[in-house]
């Protein structure tokens, strides 16, 4: 446990805390670049952007070492991996535009095709004489065992660079994701800011790749953003709060793997990331399962309240039990199905408000007010006091004509 | 064509083509239906899903990985429909959330448990092991009427022409409640189909497929052929039946040129070892639906102008 406390406040070793540091960048940048996605309805095309890096990878090794290189430099990997997964992202745009596919075809093909690519290269690779200790598998799962200091420097600025693009394209992009015909209206040119979205994402895959990998990438991207859709309505602050999210999940992650053995970072970040989702589904006040199932509980105990309790008023009889285990928990009814005290002021009440309602909806000129009845809302929310002793009046009068 | 080519390509290329077929034929829904990417969902969460079986059993056999992938494509699908629903998100998302999270779990799992003495790891659920599927006990034409020989077939291949028969049987059985309600939702639904249950007995079908192709042939297979021949397919006719026919074509060439090129290409250009069959199985359904982009006569939306 004071491993995974040193880890996290950076005390873990040299290395231990660059690689927490470029997990927490990295999950900053992939949550706030991964909500426009999100938004925008595309998520899944990060699934095939990430898998179309390993061609790349792959070519760019091969090309290193017919250089002369020992083709293991991290940097040129990494470009390699960049231009494989933009040609990727124009092949899914191209079979969109130009065939009758659906996108998510296009996704699944390019990714499939993609892949399948970089894993003959990876055993051409094999093959080859300096090819046996590349370590290219790596980039499929993340592997910061052995992490040079230059690679998480790398990391740590690329995410830094792709957090500032982020911060300078949020209002166009925001405009986008959120409603694209209307940017289209405003004059914002809506496919570069597309792009832009793209370059943002294949930004954080490629720079993903040595800390978390390429299969699980996609998840930095996706979980984030759907998180912080549980706690804001407002397009902005999604992209920060997932941004957040993303940052703290890589930043607890890359400490709990620095912490104890055969804990691997990526998949360690990503359950991180998980176990906020799982709480914000549940907790979340606005959208969260124990909310609805709350808001379901209190509307159902208004309901029984009031119709026992006009059943009650009525001298009827209770069969429903749930009404009267409400009644009785409230107060309202005795063991024996009697109204005690309270429960007869309350039927008084009920009784006269539902009096007060059918001469309100007889009477009363505004349909918009009178429309209002549901049978659960008390009169006096919706009428202003004068107008209740309007109605008053009138069942006064009607009582004694 | 000899002994030679019997025992170390004939069976891995006939397993090759009863996988490709059986995950396309499924396919050719799933991408009416826009449910395409359900199968790469499934074939991530195989993964944990042979761990779980491993770490229960305490071995790598055949039937247990079976039940856990299964099991574990049945949980995905029920979380990624229990999250759409809970959460209100979108099902592309919903997806994402929920197979990388399995995906993760699976390799932590797996690092967390001593598999250092069996095969077991995440680049074998990738990408199979087709090339090791030989029959060695063949030696020549002449072995395939040889009961002797033939009981020492790899259990694999008669394994996947059973699966690939009856999800063909299958097809054919459900052929127009599937049609229907593939194209026409709410018209399957008026006619008083289960609309729901043909849904998900299709997913299951796919789910199916998948976890009876990934132990033969490895994820990247499966995804690639619940995708790129049913799409390509898609661009060659308007007629479904005609579809599905040309899917099985470019599935079962996929797998015949894929392994060839694979296993006899590096020769052709003077290299020494093969490459992975399964990734270029893959990159020859991608070639094809590539060139049914280009060329497919039905590659236009109905509406747009040819060339546009």
């Amino acid at each position: 446990m004071s491993g995974f406390l040193d880890a996290l406040l950076f005390q873990a070793g040299y290395n231990a805390a660059l690689v927490a540091l470029g997990a927490t960048l990295l999950g900053f940048a992939a949550g706030a670049g991964g909500s426009f996605l999100f938004l925008r309805k595309r998520a899944l095309v990060s699934d095939a952007v990430a898998h179309a890096t390993l061609p790349g990878v792959g070519i760019a090794f091969i090309l290193m070492v017919a250089f002369g290189g020992d083709g293991r430099s991290l940097i040129g990997l990494l470009a390699g991996s960049a231009v494989s997964a933009w040609l990727g992202l124009l092949a899914v745009e191209w079979m969109v535009r130009r065939t009758r596919l659906p996108e998510d075809a296009a996704i699944g093909a390019v990714l499939s095709v993609f892949f399948g690519l970089g894993v003959v290269l990876l055993t051409v690779i094999q093959g080859m004489s300096r090819g046996r200790q590349a370590g290219l598998e790596d980039f499929l799962l993340g592997s910061t065992a052995g992490m040079l200091r230059q690679d998480a420097i790398l990391i740590a600025v690329g995410g830094v660079l792709i957090v500032g693009a982020i911060w300078l394209l949020r209002r166009p992009m925001t405009l986008v994701a959120f409603d694209p015909a209307f940017a289209a209206a405003r004059g914002v040119d809506v496919r570069r800011v597309d792009l832009a979205m793209m370059g943002v994402v294949l930004a954080v895959t490629v720079i993903g790749l040595k800390l978390v990998g390429l299969i699980l990438i996609v998840a930095l991207l996706i979980i984030p953003p759907v998180t912080a859709r549980f706690w804001s309505e407002r397009a902005e602050s999604v992209v920060w709060i997932a941004g957040a999210i993303g940052g703290v999940s890589g930043w607890i992650g890359a400490a709990w793997s620095a912490s104890a053995p055969a804990l691997p970072t990526g998949p360690i970040i990503v359950l991180v990331a998980t176990g906020a989702f799982a709480v914000s589904l549940m907790l979340s006040p606005a959208r969260g399962v124990v909310a609805a199932v709350m808001a379901r509980r209190a509307f159902q105990t208004r309901v029984h309240r009031r119709q026992g309790l006009l059943a009650l008023a009525r001298s009827e009889p209770i069969h429903d039990r749930l009404t009267l285990k409400i009644l009785r928990n409230e107060g309202f009814l005795r063991p024996d199905g009697v109204a005690t005290e309270a429960g007869q002021r309350a039927c008084a009440r009920i009784a006269r408000d539902e009096q007060r309602w059918s001469v309100a909806r007889r009477l009363h000129h505004d349909t918009g007010l009178t429309g209002r009845y549901d049978g659960l809302t008390p009169i006096t929310d919706v009428f202003t006091p004068d107008e209740i002793a309007w109605i008053d009046s009138n069942i006064a009068s009607e009582g004694a004509a | 064509m000899g002994a030679e080519f019997v025992q170390f390509s004939l069976t891995p290329i006939l397993i090759g083509i009863f996988a490709s077929v059986a995950c396309a034929l499924p396919g050719n829904f799933l991408i009416l239906r826009r449910q395409a990417l359900i199968g790469d969902a499934i074939s991530h969460v195989v993964l944990p899903g042979i761990v779980v079986a491993f770490l229960i059993t305490g071995t790598v056999a055949t039937w247990p990985m079976l039940a856990g992938a299964a099991g574990a494509a049945l949980v995905a699908v029920v979380l990624i429909e229990a999250v759409r629903r809970l959460g209100k998100i979108e099902p592309g998302a919903a997806m994402g959330v929920i197979f990388t999270s399995l995906f993760a779990g699976g390799v932590l799992l797996l690092e967390q448990s001593d598999t250092s003495n069996v095969h077991l790891d995440v680049e074998h659920a990738l990408m199979g092991n087709l090339e090791q599927l030989i029959w060695l006990r063949a030696d020549g034409w002449a072995s395939l009427l040889d009961p002797i020989a033939l009981s020492h077939l790899p259990p694999e291949l008669p394994r996947m022409a059973i699966a690939t028969l009856i999800i063909a049987a299958l097809t054919w059985v459900f052929w127009r409640p599937l049609k229907l309600s593939s194209f026409d939702e709410g018209f399957a639904r008026a006619l008083g189909l289960p609309v729901n249950l043909i849904s998900l007995g299709l997913v299951a079908a796919a789910a199916a497929a998948a976890v009876a192709a990934f132990d033969a042939v490895g994820s990247i297979i499966v995804i690639a052929m619940f995708i790129c021949p049913p799409a390509a397919a898609r661009l060659m006719t308007n007629r479904l039946g005609a579809q599905v026919g040309w899917s099985v074509v470019f599935a079962t060439l996929s797998a015949i040129l894929g392994y060839i090129l694979a296993g006899y290409g590096p020769l052709w250009l003077g290299a020494s070892n093969s490459v992975s069959a399964a990734g270029m199985v893959a990159a020859v359904s991608g070639v094809i639906l590539a060139l049914a982009c280009l060329f497919g006569p039905a590659r236009h939306r109905v509406g747009v102008a040819a060339g546009g």
